[in-house]
C-alpha cells in the first residue's frame, strides 16, 4: 500500500511555517518523500534559528567545535611520537612549564600538552560511542515498551527501574573489573549502565505520540507496526532522543574519566582520565606538579560543560514539557 | 488505594529489586573470562593442577550451576560472602565491617552539611531568581557538576596537604588518624577531625549544588501557586510568606533527595576516599579492583545496591506521609 504520507496533507509543512520571514513561496515538492524532506529541512531551520538566540548554547557549541578540531587535527598539533616514553623528543621528567614544553612534562619527560591533545581523541571517542550504545538500548526499550503496552511494557519498565536503582559507579566498576581492561569494555560498560533514563523519557513521549489522530488514521489505513514506528513515532520522538543524547555524552565522558582514574581504563590508550590516573599514582599531587594535573582536568570540565550547555539549549527547544512554559 | 496497600506494594517492589540484584550479581561473577580459580592462583607458587582443583572445590565451582546458585542465595541471605581472595584468612563480612564506620562518618556528615548549605543557597537564589546571587550560584552549580569530583579532590589535596605556591600544607595528606600516634580522648578526636577536613570539604562542595538546584526550582514552582498570591493579597509580610508558606511546601523534593542520598552513604565516596587514602569502603573497593578480589567486590556491590534500594523505599514511604496526593495517585 502507499504510505499515508502520500495524502496531500500540509501538516507542519511550508504553509504553516509562519515563523519564517516572508520570501519567495517555497517550491511545491513533487512527491511525498520530497514533501517530508522539505518539512524536515524547514523545521530544522526553525530549530537552528531559535538555538542561535541562546547565548550559552552557542558558547557550548563553539567550545565543542574547538575540541572536535583539536581531536581531528591532533597529528598536526603534536607529534604522536611524543606519547611514547622512549621518544628522544622527551624532556627532563617532571619539568615545569617552559618555552619548549608549554605545559611541562610527566614522569617520562613526555609533554603534557601532547598528552592532553591526544587524550581528547580517546575521551571524546569513548564518550560518543558509549552514548551511541546507551541511546540504542534506551530508545529501543522505550519505543517497544511504549508502543506494545501491556505485559511487554511492564516487564521492560520493571527492568528499567531495576537498572535505575542499581548505583551506577559500583555497577560500572564491577562490570569493568570482571570484563578486563580495554577501551571496548569501557565503552560497553558505560553504554549498558546509562540507558534507563533515556528509556523512560522515550517511552513517555511514545505514549503521548501514539494516541494522536494521525497515527490512528494511519493505522486505520492499514499501516503495519513497523511502518507506524519508523515513519510516525520515531520521527516524533527523535528530537527528544537527540537532546537527551547530547546530555548523555557529558555523563559518559565524566564516567570514562572516573573509571580510568580508578585504574580500569586501557593502559595503552591515553585519555584525560588515564593521564590523571598516571599523575596521581606517580604522586604528582604530593610533589606539587600542578601542570600535570590541571590541564587534563580542565579539558574534561570544559567539554562536559559545553555538552551540558548545548543539551540544555536543545532541551528547551525540543522538549515538549519545557516548551509549554 | 489505602496507605497500607501502598506501603506493602512498595516493600514488595523493593524485595523484587533486591532479588534482581542478587541474581544479576551471581551471573556477573560467573561471566569472568577464564577460571576464577586460575585467576586466584596465577603468579603464586601454588599454581598447579592439584591446587587448582582444590581451590575450585573450595569456591564451589565444581558443582552444577543450580546448586551453586542455591549456595549463593543461602550465603547472601546469611551475609556470608566467603573469604577475601587476597586478604587471605579474612571473611569478606569482617573486612567490610572494619571499614564501614569511617565511611559513615565522612559521607554522613558531608551529606548533612551539603544539604543544609545547598538548601539555604537554593532558597535565596529561588526567592530572588534572576538576581546576581542566583545567576552566580547557578553558574557555580553547573561548574561543579561538570567537574570530576576526584580531580577537585586532587587539587584540594595538592593545595592544602602537598603545598603549592602560596598554599600552605596545613592538613595531613590522608588516612583516618595518625598511625602509630596512639592518641586518646580529645586529642584523638581532634586528630580524626583533622584528617577528615579535606575529604569532607571536597564532598560537601561536590554535592551542595544538586541540593541548591532542586530547592531553587521547587521554590520557584511553589512561589507561583495561588495560595501565595492569596497570602500576599491578605498583606502577609514577604519574609513571612517565604518562611511560613513557601519554604515548607518547597521542601518536599529536597527532603526526598536527602533520603535518596543516604542510600549512597556506603558507596558515595569511592574516588574521594581513594584520593585521600581514607580507609573506608570506597578505598576498599579500589583495593579490591587492584587485587581482583572478586568475593570482596561482590560483597561491596551487594551492600552498595542494597543501601540504595532501602533508601528508595524509605523515601517512597515517607513521601507518601508528607504528601497525601502520592498515595491517592
Amino acid at each position: 500500500m502507499r504510505p499515508p504520507e502520500a495524502l496531500p496533507t500540509y501538516e507542519g509543512g511550508p504553509v504553516s511555517g509562519t515563523e519564517l520571514e516572508p520570501g519567495p513561496p517555497p517550491e511545491v515538492p513533487r512527491n511525498p518523500r520530497a514533501i517530508a524532506w522539505t518539512r524536515r529541512r524547514l523545521s530544522a531551520a526553525r530549530v537552528w534559528k531559535t538555538y542561535r538566540k541562546n547565548k550559552l548554547g552557542m558558547l557550548g557549541l563553539y567550545v565543542l567545535i574547538f575540541f572536535a578540531l583539536v581531536a581531528i587535527f591532533a597529528p598536526l598539533l603534536a607529534d604522536e611520537q611524543g606519547l611514547h616514553a622512549t621518544c628522544p623528543c622527551n624532556g627532563e621528567p617532571f619539568s615545569p612549564p617552559s618555552a619548549e614544553f608549554p605545559l611541562g612534562t610527566d614522569n617520562f619527560g613526555r609533554s603534557v600538552l601532547t598528552l592532553t591533545i591526544w587524550g581528547s581523541r580517546i575521551s571524546l571517542a569513548v564518550g560518543l560511542l558509549a552514548t551511541a550504545i546507551s541511546m540504542l538500548i534506551g530508545s529501543f526499550i522505550g519505543i517497544v515498551a511504549g508502543y506494545r503496552g501491556r505485559t511487554t511494557e511492564s516487564v521492560l519498565m520493571r527492568l528499567t527501574d531495576w537498572f535505575l536503582v542499581i548505583p551506577f559507579l559500583p555497577l560500572a566498576i564491577v562490570l569493568a573489573s570482571v570484563l578486563g581492561r580495554s577501551l571496548g569494555v569501557i565503552v560497553l560498560v558505560i553504554g549498558v549502565t546509562s540507558w534507563p533514563g533515556t528509556a523512560r523519557i522515550v517511552r513517555a513521549q511514545v505514549l503521548s505520540v501514539k494516541t494522536r489522530p494521525y497515527v490512528e488514521r494511519s493505522r486505520a489505513l492499514g499501516a503495519s507496526g513497523w511502518h507506524l514506528n519508523t515513519r510516525h513515532i520515531l520521527p516524533n520522538v527523535g528530537p527528544l532522543i537527540f537532546a537527551n543524547t547530547i546530555l548523555t555524552v557529558a555523563i559518559a565522558i565524566l564516567s570514562e574519566s572516573t573509571l580510568a582514574f580508578l585504574g580500569l581504563g586501557d593502559p595503552l590508550s591515553i585519555s584525560w582520565g588515564t593521564i590523571l590516573d598516571f599523575a596521581f599514582s606517580a604522586g604528582a599531587a604530593y610533589a606539587g606538579q600542578w601542570w600535570w594535573i590541571v590541564p587534563p582536568g580542565l579539558a574534561i570540565v570544559f567539554v562536559v560543560l559545553a555538552f551540558t550547555l548545548c543539551g540544555f539549549a536543545l532541551d528547551e527547544i525540543l522538549n515538549p514539557k519545557l516548551r509549554e512554559r | 488505594m489505602g496507605t497500607r496497600r501502598y506501603i506493602l506494594g512498595k516493600v514488595a517492589q523493593a524485595f523484587l529489586t533486591l532479588a534482581f540484584v542478587m541474581v544479576f550479581n551471581f551471573f556477573l561473577f560467573r561471566i569472568i573470562p577464564g577460571d576464577p580459580a586460575a585467576l586466584l592462583l596465577r603468579g603464586t607458587s601454588a599454581f598447579n593442577p592439584d591446587n587448582l582443583a582444590e581451590v575450585r572445590a573450595e569456591l564451589g565451582l565444581d558443582k552444577p550451576l543450580p546448586q551453586q546458585f542455591l549456595t549463593y542465595v543461602k550465603n547472601t541471605v546469611t551475609l556470608t560472602f566467603g573469604q577475601s581472595f587476597f586478604l587471605r584468612g579474612q571473611e569478606v563480612k569482617e573486612v567490610i565491617a572494619g571499614r564501614i564506620w569511617p565511611t559513615i562518618l565522612l559521607v554522613g556528615t558531608s551529606t548533612i552539611a551539603s544539604a543544609a548549605i545547598g538548601l539555604i543557597i537554593g532558597i535565596y537564589g529561588g526567592w530572588r531568581h534572576g538576581s546576581r546571587f542566583d545567576v552566580g550560584s547557578q553558574g557555580f552549580t553547573l561548574f561543579v557538576y561538570a567537574m570530576p569530583e576526584f580531580w577537585f579532590g586532587i587539587l584540594v589535596l595538592m593545595a592544602f596537604a602537598g603545598g603549592v605556591g602560596p598554599f600552605p600544607a596545613i592538613f595531613p595528606a590522608g588516612g583516618y588518624d595518625t598511625i602509630g600516634a596512639d592518641l586518646t580522648g580529645f586529642a584523638h578526636v581532634a586528630d580524626v577531625l583533622n584528617h577528615l577536613a579535606l575529604p569532607w570539604f571536597v564532598l560537601t562542595v561536590a554535592y551542595l549544588g544538586e541540593y541548591a538546584l532542586i530547592m531553587r526550582n521547587s521554590l520557584i514552582d511553589v512561589m507561583n501557586d495561588d495560595y501565595v498570591m492569596t497570602a500576599r493579597a491578605k498583606g502577609v509580610r514577604e519574609k513571612q510568606i517565604l518562611w511560613r508558606h513557601v519554604v515548607p511546601n518547597a521542601m518536599l523534593p529536597t527532603f526526598t533527595l536527602v533520603l535518596l542520598s543516604l542510600g549512597f552513604i556506603f558507596g558515595g565516596a569511592i574516588t574521594i576516599e581513594y584520593v585521600f587514602s581514607y580507609p573506608g569502603l570506597g578505598l576498599l573497593t579500589v583495593q579490591a579492583i587492584d587485587t581482583k578480589d572478586f568475593p570482596l567486590l561482590q560483597g561491596l556491590f551487594l551492600l552498595f545496591s542494597a543501601a540504595v534500594i532501602v533508601a528508595n523505599l524509605v523515601a517512597d514511604i515517607s513521601y507518601s506521609y508528607l504528601d497525601p496526593r502520592v498515595r491517592a495517585g
